[in-house]
């Protein structure tokens, strides 16, 4: 998963050709790190079809508000630059790759 | 199928935590299914309060990972597993979790707790994780510099405005109640009051909770005057209380017509060999301390009631031989004599015949799951299966009979 913060989200999430997910967490949020090493499976399952970002909240406070994210874990998914879908807290990963088949 | 467990609990609060502890430390294979990372509500907050020898500054989260490791450092074994069905009937209880795997067990502890309850306020469901939420640890970092409302006026409401304010602007708490009265204890009401950051909305409930993709405004009414005020905010939390995770349990064990799960004070339910503990019961105080309380009586009933039934099966179920199994009880005078008398009877049958006391005062549920109402009353007993029942004064001439025909049938 490539790590995304204020200087590298725009070229990475927003510029970007094709399908993004973006798993914003923090390192206080215990569901959060409850779920990243599932939804870091789903990035190896899927290499070539979907590109994998992280974004700590914590640190990219402002980042996360533009994103109009406000809680804690959320999932979005952008293609070509534009947020097309969300799921946000009691994630499991189950949904997450459910949404991601339905994009894909 | 797993392999068999003593004790499957369910839920990994500080309920769950607590069984777990006693559980493994009796030597009792225990494992604790929990839906994501153990901790319940209580790692939710990050002010603990009152959960003695743990002063203020305790943090939420801290306590219950060293609860977890306690648990885990006697042998129990924690997975992320949620259960989503349970077959508690049988003697072998079998619970299912959403992954699709199943669990048998000797006997269940439900410790399930609770979440926190939704007002179904115009918006509230739309803004979720938008600027609502019902956790004030998980979010609050979000609010740093920002305004916030706080609705609720309880323990738990007030405590969490307080932490909030470290984060946020402004944290203003909208309050049902005349000027000055809160349902917390006075303890966080006095530092409430005198938080700068803090600022009161009396008589009065919120709305609505407007917004175009975030939090952006609230509507808020005033009981007394049914006017109604906007007031821009980013983020909005929740604490009104909770309600019980017992959606699963339905049908399974007896709830209580708000879904609490009945129990007496052993943390028995309805169902033998079920045990309930914690935030999901229903019970007087809901804190961290009467929850690890709850757990550790729930598992230590539950290790008696194993060996009972282990005992009970040995003895009487598995026997080659007819057994008569006497219920008696200390307080009652007249079943004393007869086991006096049982001992004579089976003392002239020497090997061919046993003899197994069963307090009643001790042991309710062999009594009554046989449906011995009257004490003293005898069973026999052959190859595992009751064959006769005698009730009431027990005497040589109705016994004998029976025995000498077991016996010859041989
Ligand atoms: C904001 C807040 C602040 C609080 N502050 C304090 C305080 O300062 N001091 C204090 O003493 N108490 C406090 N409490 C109360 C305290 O947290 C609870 O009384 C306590 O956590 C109850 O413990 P429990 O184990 O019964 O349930 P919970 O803590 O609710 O734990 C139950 C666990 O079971 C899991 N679960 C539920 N259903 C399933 C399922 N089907 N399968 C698998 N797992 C499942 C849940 O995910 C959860 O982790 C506070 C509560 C809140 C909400």
């Amino acid at each position: 998963m490539i790590e995304v913060d204020k200087t590298n989200f725009e070229d990475e999430v927003l510029k970007a050709e094709g399908l993004v997910v973006v798993d914003f967490w923090s390192p206080k949020c215990e569901p959060c790190k409850e779920l990243m090493p599932h939804v870091a499976k789903l990035a190896e399952k899927y290499q070539g079809k979907a590109k994998f970002c992280k974004l700590d909240t914590a640190a990219n406070r402002r980042l996360a508000i533009s994103q109009k994210v406000l809680g804690l874990p959320t999932i979005a998914f952008y293609k070509n630059g534009e947020k097309v879908a969300e799921l946000t807290q009691e994630v499991t990963v189950e949904d997450v790759e459910a949404k991601l088949n339905e994009l894909v | 199928m797993s392999e068999l467990y003593d004790i499957i609990i369910v839920g990994g609060g500080p309920a769950g935590l607590a069984a777990g502890i006693y559980g493994s430390r009796s030597r009792l294979k225990t494992v604790i299914l929990q839906k994501g990372s153990p901790g319940g509500q209580a790692a939710t907050t990050e002010e603990l309060e009152n959960y003695p020898g743990f002063p203020r500054g305790t943090k939420g989260p801290e306590l219950m990972k060293a609860m977890a490791d306690h648990a885990i450092s006697f042998g129990t074994e924690i997975l992320n597993e949620e259960v989503v069905d349970l077959d508690l009937d049988g003697e072998i209880k079998v619970v299912k979790t959403r992954s699709g795997k199943e669990y048998q067990s000797k006997i269940v502890i439900l410790a399930p707790g609770a979440s926190p309850r939704t007002l179904n306020i115009k918006g509230e469901q739309e803004f979720r994780g938008k600027g609502v939420s019902y956790c004030a640890t998980c979010d609050a970092d979000f609010f740093e510099d920002l305004d916030v409302v706080v609705v609720g006026n309880g323990d738990a409401a007030i405590e969490e405005a307080i932490y909030l304010t470290k984060f946020a602007e402004t944290v203003t708490i909208i309050v049902i109640h005349d000027e000055g009265i809160l349902d917390c204890n006075k303890v966080s009401a006095e530092k409430a009051f005198a938080n700068p950051k803090i600022k009161w909305v009396w008589n009065s409930v919120l709305e609505e909770i407007q917004g175009d993709g975030i939090v952006e405004r609230v509507l808020i009414k005033n009981i007394k005057t049914g006017e109604i005020s906007e007031l821009e905010t980013n983020g909005v939390f929740f604490f009104v209380g909770t309600v019980p995770n017992t959606e699963f349990l339905k049908g399974k064990v007896k709830l209580d017509d708000r879904g609490y799960i009945i129990t007496n004070d052993k943390m028995e339910t309805s169902v033998p060999g079920v045990y309930a503990a914690g935030d999901a019961r229903v019970k007087y105080l809901r804190q961290v301390i009467t929850a690890a309380s709850d757990g550790a009586i729930a598992a230590f009933a539950a290790e008696k009631y194993l060996a009972e039934e282990e005992t009970f099966k040995e003895q009487v179920l598995k026997a080659e031989k007819p057994v008569m199994v006497a219920f008696w009880s200390p307080q009652v005078e007249e079943s004393i004599a007869a086991i006096a008398k049982l001992e004579s009877i089976a003392g002239k049958f020497g090997e061919s015949v046993k003899l197994v006391k069963v307090d009643t005062y001790r042991n309710q549920r062999v009594a009554s799951r046989y449906g011995i109402k009257e004490i003293p009353s005898l069973l026999l007993f052959n190859r595992g299966e009751a064959i006769a029942k005698i009730a009431g004064s027990l005497n040589e001439e109705m016994i004998v009979p029976y025995l000498n025909a077991l016996i010859t049938t041989e």
